[in-house]
């Protein structure tokens, strides 16, 4: 099946310094590539190349080296533009139009003339929660209020590709939600969507796919399920009715415990031996089981975890 | 072609909401009206001042909407990073700068026609207050249509000024488009000066650099018919078809450069 996105090698320098200028590596060899349909996360630091990858792909930059494709077509294309949506980090519009006006103005770059364009603009706002604002010039929003006009542009033309830079910034809680929300409900409709975010409870709870990339360099992608399923770091284990005197005859195996009620406790197990011979232990001295948990990283541990071994790579080649 | 319209009439949407706009045409009309107080205390009750100062205000006032609206077009839009949006819509980037183009040459005409407007209205009312025989003696009549062909070659060269605005607005930064689009103008009306230029300097380097600029530079002078007009001198047509035929070159080129270098840019 065509891909989504597709970058091959997808390299840029930017040239920094005032009188020598020299490149800087702002993404290097980056090859990934999004199904139709996928909700994919495009997780990393600040500074990571994630908005130097969207504006490659948006062709506000052009690539020092390697090629993009969005739908089978070179980025670019203004046929594809038609197709895909995008909302840049922290946006700004135009100071002196309304939100109505501002996506009336890009309805119509899409050709949706009249009641139709009227339509769209006016079921988008209402779809990100900008009620009378709307007739208000966009130099009296605030930087939330801007984010959401954001995403309604980015989604007026129905697009089967959506692109957005860090979405959930600036919006308050119930933003987010509503956001999340949003991008469900398109995802739902078959909307592939790309996204970079630092949050990763987001990414978490909306992505298929994530890829995690530090310095430039992809260090990580794959399902989340993947991703989190091999960095099982220990057991809970839960007990009740456990004389205390027996935790310290359990030896180094516990990591650490806590008695969360009187005579229920949670037991960390370390991974240096199989739960059962413990479990059995404890429940040969009478106790009771009430829980046996996997331990598994969350997606913030794997992230964490990337992101220092790609920075002590970098310092060991520098 | 239906987004090059699209964008020219959100420029001009926009300028015409901006407040530097109302106050620059504001101050205009306020200086042609002035000028009636002043033909008032003039002996000879000529309109000759009035016509002079209303076609002066014009093309001033029409050079500071040029050059402060003309260097928003584009180096504002990528500094503030609206372009972002706009280019990631189905619009092809050369579309995008010559829909700014033509819109802000809608606005300049609007506001020149105001201006032009404006200063008819006040040269009617002296005419209305003056009588026959005094107004024979004038060189040429207070409604004098000839005034158009002024206001019209003023429109061409600040169409001009826009062009070359949006040409330095497309690689360097507002601030010093500005200055490069005001040293141009100047420069621009000094023009016909450097053709001669070597036979003052001893120097043969200068000369020959003098020389050169005379041709890049735009020669502004030849759309200044104001004094002619004002003194009732025929303007023929033959040097308004010339005139604005150089004008219309020129601007080709301009944007055509502008479309070129904007298309091949980042946007940082
Ligand atoms: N215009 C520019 N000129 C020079 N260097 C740049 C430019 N834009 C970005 N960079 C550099 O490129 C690298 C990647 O930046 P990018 O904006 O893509 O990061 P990011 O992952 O989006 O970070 P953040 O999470 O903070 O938004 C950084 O080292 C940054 O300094
Ligand atoms: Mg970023």
């Amino acid at each position: 099946m065509q891909s989504a996105i597709r970058t091959e090698e997808l390299t840029k320098d930017y040239a920094v310094g005032f009188w020598r200028k020299r490149p800087h590596r702002a993404l290097d060899r980056l090859s990934i590539d999004v199904a139709p349909g996928e909700v994919f996360g495009f997780l990393g630091p600040n500074g990571a190349g994630k908005t130097t990858t969207l504006k490659l792909l948006m062709q506000l930059i052009f690539p020092t080296s390697g090629r993009a494709e969005i739908l089978g077509q070179p980025v670019g294309a203004v046929a594809v533009r038609r197709r895909l949506g995008y909302l840049p980090e922290n946006p700004y519009f135009y100071d002196y139009l309304t939100a109505e006006e501002l996506l009336g103005y890009f309805a119509s770059l899409f050709g949706y003339v009249g009641p139709e364009r009227r339509r769209r603009v006016s079921m988008l706002l209402d779809r990100v929660g900008i009620g009378a604002e709307r007739r208000m010039q966009l130099r009296k929003f605030s930087k939330g209020m801007l984010q959401r006009v954001g995403i309604a542009q980015a989604l007026i033309n129905d697009p089967e590709v959506v692109f957005l830079d860090e979405p959930m910034s600036g919006l308050d809680p119930v933003g987010r939600r509503e956001v999340r929300a949003l991008m469900l409900e398109l995802r739902d409709r078959g909307t592939t969507l790309f996204f970079s975010s630092h949050i990763l409870a987001d990414a978490e709870a909306l992505c298929s796919r994530v890829a995690i990339l530090a310095g430039g360099r992809l260090t990580a992608i794959g399902q989340l399920s993947e991703l989190l399923a091999f960095e099982i770091r220990g057991w809970e284990l839960v007990v009740a009715d456990l004389r205390p005197e027996l935790i310290d005859r359990l030896g180094d195996v516990v990591r650490h415990h806590a008695e969360i009620a009187p005579g229920r406790y949670a037991l960390e197990l370390t991974l240096a031996e199989p739960p059962e011979r413990l479990l059995a232990e404890v429940l040969g001295a009478g106790a009771r089981l009430v829980a046996l948990n996997p331990l598994r990283d969350t997606l913030e541990d794997v992230f964490m975890k990337h992101v220092a071994e790609a920075s002590s790579h970098r310092m060991t080649t520098e | 072609m239906r987004a090059i319209r699209h964008i020219a009439v959100n420029v001009f949407r926009e300028s015409v909401r901006d407040k530097v706009l109302y106050n620059l045409v504001f101050f205009a009309v306020l200086l042609i009206s002035a000028s009636y107080l002043l033909g008032q205390l003039t002996a000879g009750q000529d309109v000759k001042i009035i016509k002079d100062l209303g076609l002066a205000a014009t093309s001033i006032f029409g050079l500071f909407i040029a050059v402060f609206i003309g260097i928003g077009l584009v180096s504002k839009e990528v500094e503030r990073r609206s372009v972002y949006g706009v280019l990631a819509k189905p619009v092809r980037r050369h579309e995008f700068v010559l829909g700014k183009y033509l819109g802000l040459v809608l606005t300049l005409a609007v506001n020149i026609a105001v201006m032009a407007v404006a200063l008819y209205l006040v040269l009617g009312y002296m005419a209305w207050m003056t009588p026959a025989n005094v107004q024979a003696a004038w060189d040429a009549p207070a409604l004098d249509p000839a005034l158009l062909k002024a206001v019209f070659l003023i429109f061409v060269e600040l169409c001009l000024i826009t062009a070359v605005a949006l040409f330095f607005s497309t690689f360097s930064s507002s601030i010093l488009s500005a200055v490069l689009t005001f040293g141009m103008f100047v420069a621009g009306h000094f023009d016909a000066d450097l053709k001669n230029f070597d036979q003052v300097v001893a120097s043969p380097a200068a000369g020959a650099l003098a020389r050169g600029m005379y041709y890049v530079l735009p020669n502004l002078a030849s759309f200044d018919v104001k004094a002619d007009v004002v003194h009732g001198q025929p303007v023929p047509w033959a040097l308004m078809g010339l005139a604005t035929g150089y004008g219309l070159v020129y601007i080709a080129m301009l944007v055509l450069a502008a479309m070129f270098i904007f298309s091949r840019r980042d946007f940082k």
